[in-house]
């Protein structure tokens, strides 16, 4: 790898208070991702892979190691200081979706702009470039409850992309959907990978989900098992994996 | 806090019959607040507009009511010498020596006698009174048995139309005329000749003068001047003042009783905002780990669903002043403390009034949502999107 | 009972929203009850009075006095036992602050508290009294509040009968029961008229009214228009009527008044209830599945609808209790602070019976729009619904 990683972990350790004992959920975690990357964890329940993904995605702090996203140290970060750098680096994709209700398509994508200093314009310029690029410009004025869970998670797609974060983190995008529109949620994530060169971070169950990454990693019990590469590497796209 | 208002909003409107509950609580709550004190400002208006800042009432010491006084006539004779009062074109010096009496009368619809003041004057008491118009009939002839009743009586009682009798003090007094006094207390008083008055209820001494001096500037002097003269045991008032005094009492105790009512309603009402938000930010813990995720500061949170609260309760508010405002068609009739007698007075809906309800709305709207909000504020990112 | 023990742990599940419920309905229960005792204490002078004592006053108004001769007069008429003259002195102790006022009455020494047994007094001070001229009787309730004692001197300035007078304490009455009133003062009318004879002649040798006592309660109404009728076309015609209807009399000037109290208890009431109906409709909404899965499982939607009624009443029910038992000590403080306006403040049995209707009025009328939408719930529907 001629660049340095996008995400670069050394020695992560956390646990949680559980009924007045410390229980470790990440043990000593090691690992760097590419830019570009499109990386997935898997493990079984309790193995710590949505806790890693919450760390890396600043929601959430180590207890020990050294997390660099892009070459910013986040763990040294205040909170006010990750809320902004969330803000400008991440883009979230949630299994249920997590739209605000009472607004609608375009209002929910306009949201992580609200945080910006741009014009109003400028905002309705990027929501409706946003929206066309995940296929739902005739549906920006509907409210969640009249889109499909796959409509759903493509609004909440568009809004993870629309302050052009740095990662995409996605946990379990997937697990609410039907077949047909699961396809049409991963495939729009191996676009943004493969043709916009997105980093995303998948945590998920769904095997047919994880085809679509091109590494695969294996939590257990709070610690990394080494790589399996899946039989489908490559992506539709051809689009060869940073490591081959 | 740059999360936008439409989502504030919206959430209001989604969960209707909430909002329309706690909201509804809270209009009651300013419903009273504002009504009581528009009745305190009505009866303060009804009072301090009876009186022009030009005259002055003299009354025998310590005496606190008209009723009670009693001043002599060489005393008053005395006072009509007296520099700085105004004179007529003819050279009357601008002097009325009345009589104030109570009677009891029946109040319209039921058949337990109020008391009504009776005043008996000159004609040239007429003239001191500029507040003061006959809109029905006539003034009284002096030396007559003849009165003119105020509208507030014409309104409350029965057989006070003009043409008809009224018998007191022995004798039968024909209504001639009913006088409008601009809603100042004089409006539920029953206006005669003051020699006849005198007569009817043997009454040798009057009750009180009431003078109008050259300029409402002369009053130090002219006070001055009473004070100093040991044959003249008389207290000098400015008229407004006389009346202001006289409301005191009552309005005291509308105002002490209204308050602490409205202060008590307050509790609940905030108690069921609290318990609302409090279910808001439980039904929407999602949405709140979701927006911190999404780079969203607790303050803005804080300040999200404190502004939420404070909308509802705005609403609220806004609803209870609308429907205190057609209070304003109303009269109230009741007995005034000090006068011992019958006053009719409204409810007043003044700027101050309608500030001080918002204020008192967003104020209950600001404690209420305090405790959630801050609750919505402190929740940790992880432990709020586990909730979904 | 498996009912009432899902009831009560459904209570308890979620505590904050129960607390406050409740803590609401206490100061709701407790205002209204305050409130309709406020009405109550408004007629005491009325409860206080006696079917066998009637007023005569002059017909005109109260202002105007009667002659003191007609005292003779009224005596000697068929049925009439004692009469007694009392003049309303109406002056200032001290200053003109609520917490300083008090009646006070010139009276018939002689016969007086014959006329008046609920007010019980020690033989030895009512003797002292009837001797000392410038004696006065003081009420229990006065005497407490304002610390008299048997032997000060208290100075009140006339407003009615000007100057400074002078009183020595010669006894304390007690109050036979509750309704008793004794917060006023009572001295000699032989003092007052001595002294108007020697300050202002003309007002000398007049009553403000007489407490007429009669043999039979029942010829009230004859002997008050045999009075009336005797004084008919005099100088001063009377008015005379039971002591009761005058004290009502009274409470009808400030009708308003009490009307607007007791409106405003029924808002409070109001409130409440849309604080709890609120609470119920949303509790019922959250737990829609839970209701739906019981229906499941067998029960019947009557079951389910009463168990959000059975806690709605519950809620009530508690707050209510605490909020009746809270009304006791929250009335006598009011009482220590507003006795010059309200001598007597005594909750009612019927206000309490009241606040419990209240309470659970509003538990029932609460809980049964949102146990209706949950005994109607389609199973299917409920059980997708995620709150």
């Amino acid at each position: 790898m001629a660049e340095r990683p996008i995400v670069s972990i050394a020695h992560l350790s956390k646990s949680y208070r559980r009924g007045g004992e410390d229980v470790p959920v990440l043990r000593d975690i090691t690992l760097d991702i590419a830019r570009g990357e499109f990386i997935a964890l898997m493990g079984p329940s309790g193995s710590g892979k949505s806790t890693l993904l919450n760390l890396i995605a600043g929601i959430d702090k180590p207890d020990a190691g050294t997390l660099l996203v892009d070459g910013d140290d986040i763990t040294r970060l205040s909170e006010a200081e990750l809320a902004d750098w969330r803000a400008a680096h991440v883009g979230f994709v949630f299994q249920f979706y997590n739209l605000m209700p009472v607004l609608d398509a375009f209002e929910n994508v306009e949201l992580p702009l609200m945080l910006t200093a741009l014009s109003r314009r400028e905002r309705r310029a990027r929501v409706e470039t946003a929206l066309a690029l995940v296929g739902l410009s005739d549906r920006m004025e509907h409210n969640p409850n009249e889109l499909s869970g796959g409509q759903q998670q493509r609004v909440a797609i568009a809004r993870a992309i629309i302050a052009d974060p740095t990662i995409i983190v996605a946990d379990e995008p997937t697990g609410d959907l039907d077949r047909k529109s699961a396809e049409d949620v991963l495939a729009l994530l191996r676009r943004l990978n493969g043709e916009m060169g997105k980093t995303i971070i998948m945590v998920s169950h769904d095997p047919h989900a994880v085809e679509s990454a091109e590494r695969v990693m294996h939590l257990e019990k709070g610690e990394l098992v080494p790589d399996v590469v899946p039989a489908q590497a490559k992506t539709p796209g051809g689009f060869p994996s940073a490591r081959e | 806090m740059n999360i936008p208002l439409s989502y504030i909003v919206r959430n209001l409107w989604t969960r209707r019959l909430t909002t329309l509950l706690t909201a509804g609580g809270m209009a009651l709550v300013v419903f009273v607040f504002a009504a009581v004190l528009m009745l305190d400002a009505g009866l303060r208006r009804t009072l301090v507009s009876t009186g022009s800042p030009r005259n002055a009432i003299l009354l025998r010491q310590s005496s606190q009511t008209e009723i009670q006084s009693g001043v002599y006539r060489d005393q008053a004779s005395l006072v009509e010498t007296l520099p700085g009062i105004a004179r007529s074109t003819s050279g009357e010096p601008l002097v009325s020596k009345e009589t104030v009496v109570l009677i009891a009368l029946p109040k319209r619809g039921t058949d337990k006698p109020s008391n009504v003041t009776v005043r008996g004057l000159p004609a040239l008491g007429l003239r001191l009174r500029p507040q003061v118009r006959i809109v029905e009939g006539r003034m009284f002839r002096p030396g007559s048995s003849e009165i003119i009743v105020g509208r507030g009586i014409r309104e409350s009682y029965d057989g006070v139309g003009i043409g008809e009798r009224l018998r007191f003090a022995g004798r039968d007094w024909t209504v001639v005329g009913t006088f409008d006094a601009g809603k100042s207390g004089f409006d539920s008083e029953i206006w005669g000749d003051v020699d006849q008055m005198m007569q009817a209820f043997r009454r040798t001494v009057y009750s009180s003068m009431i003078v109008e001096l050259n300029s409402a500037s002369d009053f130090d002097a002219f006070a001055h001047r009473i004070a100093t003269d040991q044959r003249l045991t008389l207290d000098v008032k400015r008229e407004p003042e006389f009346y202001e005094e006289q409301s005191k009492s009552l309005s005291q105790f509308i105002r002490v009783l209204g308050i602490t009512l409205s202060i008590i309603f307050s509790i609940g009402a905030t108690i069921g905002a609290m318990i609302t938000m409090y279910a808001a930010v439980s039904n929407r813990t999602a949405e709140i780990g979701t927006l911190r995720a999404l780079g969203f500061r607790r303050a803005s949170i804080l300040a999200a669903f404190l502004l939420e609260s404070v909308f509802l309760s705005a609403a609220g508010g806004a609803a209870g002043l609308v429907l205190a405002s057609f209070l304003q068609a109303f009269t109230v009739t009741t007995m005034n403390f000090q006068s011992f007698s019958q006053l009719a007075f409204g409810f007043d809906l003044t700027t101050r009034i309608v500030a001080d309800a918002l204020v008192f709305s967003v104020a209950m709207g600001l404690v209420g949502g305090f405790l959630p909000s801050v609750r919505a504020a402190r929740l940790e990112i992880v432990d709020a999107l586990r909730a979904a | 009972m498996h009912y009432l023990k899902l009831v009560l742990k459904n209570l308890f599940r979620h505590r904050l929203r129960s607390a406050l419920t409740v803590t609401g309905l206490v100061v709701a229960i407790l205002a209204f009850g305050l409130l309709q005792t406020v009405v109550q204490a408004w007629y005491a002078g009325a409860d206080m009075a006696s079917a066998s004592r009637l007023i005569t006053r002059n017909a005109t108004s109260l202002v105007f006095p009667l002659p003191i001769y007609y005292r003779e007069r009224i005596k000697a008429i068929d049925g009439v036992k004692a009469v007694a003259v009392s003049n309303w002195f109406g002056g200032i102790y001290k200053d003109q602050s609520y917490g300083n006022f008090f009646p006070q009455f010139a009276v018939d020494d002689e016969v007086w508290f014959d006329l008046f047994p609920e007010f019980r007094t020690r033989p030895e001070e009512l003797l002292a009294w009837k001797k000392d001229q410038q004696g006065a009787m003081v009420g229990r309730q006065l005497a407490d509040e304002h610390g008299f004692k048997v032997g000060d001197t208290i100075p009140i300035k006339g407003t009615i009968f000007p100057g400074v007078w002078e009183f020595h304490v010669d006894g304390i009455f007690e109050p036979r029961d509750d309704a008793t009133i004794t917060r006023q003062m009572y001295f000699h009318w032989d003092y007052l008229n001595e002294q108007m004879k020697k300050l202002f002649p003309k007002r000398a040798e007049y009553a403000g009214l007489f407490v007429v006592q009669i043999a039979d309660p029942g010829r009230a109404a004859e002997i008050s228009q045999a009075i009336d009728k005797e004084f008919r076309n005099s100088l001063a015609e009377t008015l005379t009527e039971t002591e009761k209807a005058f004290q009502l009399g009274f409470v009808a000037q400030t009708e308003t008044i009490v009307m607007a109290v007791r409106v405003v208890s029924f808002v409070v009431i109001l409130i409440i209830f849309a604080v709890v109906a609120n609470t119920m409709a949303m509790t019922a909404r959250e737990r829609l599945s839970e209701y739906a899965t019981l229906k499941a499982l067998g029960f019947d939607p009557a079951f389910v609808a009463a168990l959000i009624l059975g806690e709605s009443v519950a809620l009530t029910t508690l707050g209510g209790i605490l909020g009746i038992a809270l009304t006791f000590p929250v009335a006598a403080a009011f009482k220590s602070l507003l006795s010059a306006v309200f001598p007597v403040f005594n909750v009612a049995p019927q206000t309490v019976a009241l606040q419990a209707l209240a309470a659970l009025g509003v538990g029932l009328a609460a809980g049964l729009l949102p146990s209706i939408r949950a005994a109607r719930v389609r199973i299917v529907e409920g059980l997708r619904y995620i709150g």
